[in-house]
């Protein structure tokens, strides 16, 4: 058994920027505010000093070129870490992301891959308001081309990073904002871990709670509650939202036929409405009841914190989501 | 008309820049046309002397139609159509257009309220032959869960009450029903089983004369006579006739006698041909034909299937020689025909070959013993020897 | 250039005259004639094979636009990198890109330089280092910084060749670019081909400050218009800037003014501008002044013509022919290539 030490989300993902870093001298990190300023969430503090402004690369606010010079750099044979402060920003590059990085292997005919990691922050919490708060992963995880991961845990906020880097293809890791300070264990010889499977958080035998990122925290929360109740909940912490790991939903969904899906993006054309959809295509004779969904409410994310706190996926509407799907009411 | 964007279709020919007779070169503009996206002048890719111009001005045609011949200087192509795309351009062929497209047809009848039942529940109803709209839901809004459907499965098990499965059952609630039913009698009715020949040479010379006194519309078949007999000698046995309730032995109001008939797309029914003892042939026959061509277009009614009190199974078409049956509870017999065969028979000391049949019952122990079976199948045989009184 | 031509000049060709134009031998100038005739000729193929239908989706020929791609061309090494735009034939062939496999490429054969997924807007080729046929105005810039960057960072001494028009200048891409790889000092060669219009946008239509070259000059990167209806001219502008950028002296931008004969693409009623226009810029057809300028100079000119275009229309039939023989790709294959292959799996989605 390893030795288990007390660290922090952010501290895991430094530690695994310093391992990449280290291992591989192609790898380079550019962002907004990665070098002197620490990076915005200090994910990046005290790498320039130790690797020198070559390979730990300020950048102007231009999203959309330091996104596509992280293209072109890939396919020029270096392995950027591109670093946008928060999923909003990201919208600046999306020109970048979805008609380039996601379409030149496809278009070129396979000649040309782009083993591109870009990390950003996401979701709400904070009280930073509509234009720092939203979760659009989902909408990443709409374009085929392109890889998009949520590390909920700090095993994987240590361990996705490097496994990015050695995927030819673009990977776009989710970091949630909230998760940063989670302080936790981590073994001392924690590193790489796979990027294409779900995790099972917490087995149980009557229902399904389908989460990643952010909300996995909340999730956990509310299936505790549920077996002081009595309801046995399992929890899935999807960890891939593109590819979706469906073999592992659906023996979920086989083994409790009942399903709760939380997640903090909208549900309107969302990741949730996809894993439904999904799952009434390929196991709708396993369902007992109604799929249930707790996600954001249908407004731009506001800033006073009772507001803020209404709008997104909270422990107790899961479990009352729960008990209905169970047939139990509260 | 020549393909200028992919979402163009056709183009209207505005006007001719060169007339039959003058020489075109490539790169020549011979006409202008006009398309949604306002005019565009068409040049030629050709060498030669318009011959003829197909399009008149101010005419609209789809991409691919010939606007002009031209004769070409070479002697090897002589005749060429300008500006027009093959009629095997690849970009041309689409997907087969269906021949009709049906309008959405309106449920024939919507159910007013339908039953909330989850797909889980409502695959394992089929499954396990429960009849969702006799289950209580305990799930959201009252829905029928798994749970609710497995209870009712078990209680079923153990209910005693037989209900006849519905004739427009699909295929596999059938073969549950079928399955459901048959278990329950093979766990709990302790079977005994007698078989007994009988010469049926009397009976068919009978039936032979019979029919050719009949229009052939009202022909017997020797099944009509098993089954009168069957009848007239449950007068004499009534102990075979009725139902095993409740520890107890309730004999039939009538004689009605079930007749197993296999269906085409799998599985059995077994409508009844109520006072079988009292009809004559012809309306047995009648009604025992009826009865075969409604099983198997799926049109009984619920009197056919209602309270059947013995079960007459004829397998003899199959070429089985014999039939040993299990009693559809809670019946308590059930008689089973062979095929009619010329087979040995030892008639006053010499063997002679002779249209035999092998009958055999199925009874419950519980209601009658060995001995009054036997008589049952005695008093089948002596009636047979006489089908003139059937 | 700020400081343009005497001083660069000396290091990129020993012999130029006093107009600054390249005298470099004639099987040179035969060379540049005939990559001009080949681009020329095989735009020409394909309008005719468009309105016949073979070549389908969008199709934007650079007739007329010729010299910039092949003079362009003649100061990039193998080893160098080009990112261009939708516009992009007659750079693939100067580049080196067998007519060919581009003729395939453009019917979407499979045997085409991109395996035929791409079409006319979407030419890529390893071999190359030809980095597309990019479809969104703009969208090349930074993928350029990006190669140029990892190049720097790789020490490894080459430059790419970033083509786009005057219409990305008006894209927010072209200043965070110029920008970034100015402030990087990184290896890119900005070749902007003004052509006046952005699809039927004028330049004046769309540019507070028409003058090119100023914007880039902002971002403290030399930067010069040239003729980009003069081969020559346009071999001895991006022979300079080039080994200024190979030299690590930074980005270097040039704007080549140019026109095209053609319309914006085949379904182009081109209500924007004058025929009388069009007749003025033909006037400076690149070939035809080309083909003048040989005259003067050679008495054999006409066999020497002859010759070179007999052999592009050969290469052009045979090129027609290739594709015409192509095949389709199975559509069992897709999804191949969504995704890089990995074990158990060939990368679909």
């Amino acid at each position: 058994m390893a030795k288990m030490a007390t660290t922090t989300y952010r501290e895991a993902l430094r530690t695994a920027l310093k391992e990449a870093l280290v291992k591989d001298p192609r790898v380079f990190l550019m962002g907004e505010d990665v070098g002197q300023y620490g990076g915005s969430y200090a994910v990046s503090k005290g790498l320039l000093a130790e690797f020198g402004p070559e390979r730990i690369r300020d950048t102007p606010l231009s999203e959309s070129t330091f996104v596509g010079a992280g293209i072109g750099a890939a396919l020029g044979g270096m392995r950027p870490i591109v670093e946008l402060m928060t999923v909003n920003f990201s919208l600046l590059a999306l020109d970048q992301i979805v008609n380039n990085a996601a379409t030149i292997r496809h278009m070129s005919g396979g000649q040309f891959n782009i083993p591109l990691v870009i990390r950003m922050a996401t979701g709400a919490g904070r009280q930073l308001a509509a234009q720092h708060a939203h979760s659009l992963e989902g909408w990443y995880a709409h374009i085929p081309g392109i890889r998009i991961v949520a590390p909920a845990t700090l095993e994987d906020a240590r361990g996705m990073l490097w496994t990015a880097l050695e995927d030819p293809d673009p990977v776009l890791i989710f970091e949630h904002q909230t998760l940063y300070n989670m302080e936790g264990p981590l073994a001392d010889d924690a590193g790489p871990v796979d990027i294409d499977h779900a995790a099972i958080r917490r087995s149980g035998k009557d229902l399904s709670l389908i989460t990643y990122g952010g909300t996995l925290g909340k999730t956990l929360q509310a299936a505790e509650t549920l077996a002081r109740e009595g309801i046995d909940a399992e929890v899935i912490d999807l960890r891939s939202l593109r590819p979706l790991d469906m073999p592992a939903i659906l023996e979920s969904v086989k083994k409790t036929h009942r399903v709760v899906i939380v997640d903090e993006g909208w549900k309107s054309g969302s990741l949730s409405a996809e894993i439904i959809a999904r799952i009434v295509e390929s196991a709708f004779y396993d369902l007992d009841a109604p799929m249930a969904r707790i996600c954001s409410a249908e407004v731009p994310i506001p800033y006073p914190k009772h507001l803020e706190d209404a709008a997104l996926p909270q422990p107790a509407a899961i479990v009352a989501a729960a008990r209905e799907v169970v047939g139990r009411r509260g | 008309m020549p393909s200028l964007g992919s979402d163009m279709e056709a183009g209207t020919l505005v006007q001719w820049l060169k007339h039959p007779g003058d020489a075109v070169k490539r790169g020549d503009i011979i006409a202008v046309v006009d398309t949604q996206k306002g005019a565009i002048e068409i040049e030629v890719f050709e060498e030669g002397v318009i011959e003829s111009v197909q399009i008149k001005q101010g005419e609209k045609v789809p991409v691919g139609t010939v606007l002009a011949m031209i004769r070409g200087t070479g002697p090897e192509r002589p005749r060429v159509p300008a500006a027009t795309a093959p009629p095997s351009a690849p970009a041309r062929e689409g997907p087969p257009t269906p021949a009709a497209v049906s309008a959405p047809q309106k449920r024939p009848h919507e159910e007013p309220s339908r039953l909330r039942v989850s797909p889980l529940a409502r695959k394992l109803a089929a499954d396990l032959g429960v009849d969702v709209t006799q289950v209580e839901g305990t799930g959201s809004g009252g829905a029928i869960t798994r749970e609710d459907v497995e209870r009712a499965a078990a209680a079923l098990k153990t209910s005693a009450a037989h209900k006849p499965s519905a004739p427009t059952a699909r295929a596999g609630d059938m073969r549950a029903a079928i399955a459901s039913a048959m278990a329950r009698s093979k766990r709990e009715i302790p079977h005994y089983y007698l078989s007994s020949t009988i010469d049926m040479s009397g009976s068919l010379a009978w039936l032979r004369a019979e029919n050719e006194k009949r229009p052939v519309a009202e022909r017997l078949l020797p099944v009509a006579l098993l089954i009168k007999a069957v009848g007239l000698a449950l007068r004499e046995v009534p102990e075979l006739n009725g139902y095993w309730i409740d520890g107890a032995f309730r004999e039939g109001t009538g004689v009605h006698v079930g007749c197993a008939i296999s269906l085409r797309g799998g599985g059995l029914v077994a409508p009844g041909l109520h006072d079988a003892d009292r009809m004559d042939l012809g309306t047995l026959m009648r009604q025992l034909t009826d009865l075969v061509a409604r099983a198997r277009t799926g049109s009984l009614k619920s009197s056919d299937l209602a309270d059947p009190t013995i079960t007459v199974t004829n397998l003899g078409d199959q070429g089985a020689e014999a039939a040993f049956g299990i009693i559809y509870p809670p019946q308590v017999a059930l008689v089973g025909f062979g095929k009619i065969a010329e087979r040995p028979w030892v008639c006053s000391g010499k063997i002679e070959a002779r249209p035999l049949l092998t009958a055999t019952l199925s009874a419950d122990h519980r209601a009658t013993d060995g001995h009054r079976g036997g008589a049952f199948l005695a008093a089948v045989d002596r009636l047979l020897q006489a089908p003139e009184k059937l | 250039m700020n400081e343009p031509a005497a001083t660069a000049a000396t290091d990129v060709r020993p012999n130029l005259d006093a107009t600054n134009r390249l005298h470099v031998g004639h099987d040179h100038d035969l060379l540049l004639l005939h990559e001009m005739l080949r681009i020329r000729r095989f735009e020409e193929k394909c309008a005719e094979l468009y309105s016949a239908g073979k070549i389908r989706g969008f199709l934007h020929l650079y007739i007329g636009e010729e010299a910039v791609a092949v003079g362009a061309m003649q100061a990039l090494g193998r080893d160098d990198a080009v990112v261009a735009t939708y516009r992009e034939h007659g750079h693939a062939l100067a580049r080196g890109i067998p007519a060919d496999r581009l003729m395939a490429e453009m019917y979407g054969k499979h045997e085409g330089c991109s395996r035929g997924r791409g079409g006319s807007m979407h030419v890529f080729d390893a071999h190359t280092r030809f980095y597309g046929g990019n479809a969104i105005v703009g969208g090349g810039l930074p993928i350029a910084v990006g190669l140029a960057l990892a190049d720097k960072m790789q020490q490894k001494p080459r430059v790419t060749a970033c083509f786009f028009g005057d219409g990305a200048v008006a894209e927010g891409e072209f200043h965070e670019s110029l920008n970034l790889a100015a402030l990087w000092k990184l290896p890119v060669l900005f070749l902007c081909e003004n052509n006046l219009y952005a699809m039927g946008t004028r330049l004046e239509r769309a540019q507070s400050q028409t003058d090119l070259a100023a914007k880039a000059r902002s971002y403290l990167m030399p930067a010069e218009p040239v003729d980009g209806m003069d081969v020559l001219a346009v071999e001895a502008a991006a022979r300079r800037a080039a080994a200024a950028v190979r030299r690590g002296e930074g980005p270097a931008f040039l704007e080549f003014r140019t026109y095209r004969f053609r319309a914006h693409s085949m379904f182009d009623a081109e209500l924007y501008r004058d025929k009388s226009e069009v007749e003025v810029w033909k006037q400076r057809d690149p070939i035809a002044t080309f083909i003048s300028h040989l005259k003067e100079r050679e008495e054999t000119a006409d066999a020497i013509l002859g010759a070179l275009n007999g052999s592009v229309a050969d290469e052009i039939d045979v090129a027609v022919q290739f594709a015409e023989a192509g095949t389709w790709e199975p559509v069992d294959d897709l999804l191949k290539d969504v995704y890089s292959p990995r074990p158990g799996s060939d990368g679909a989605a």
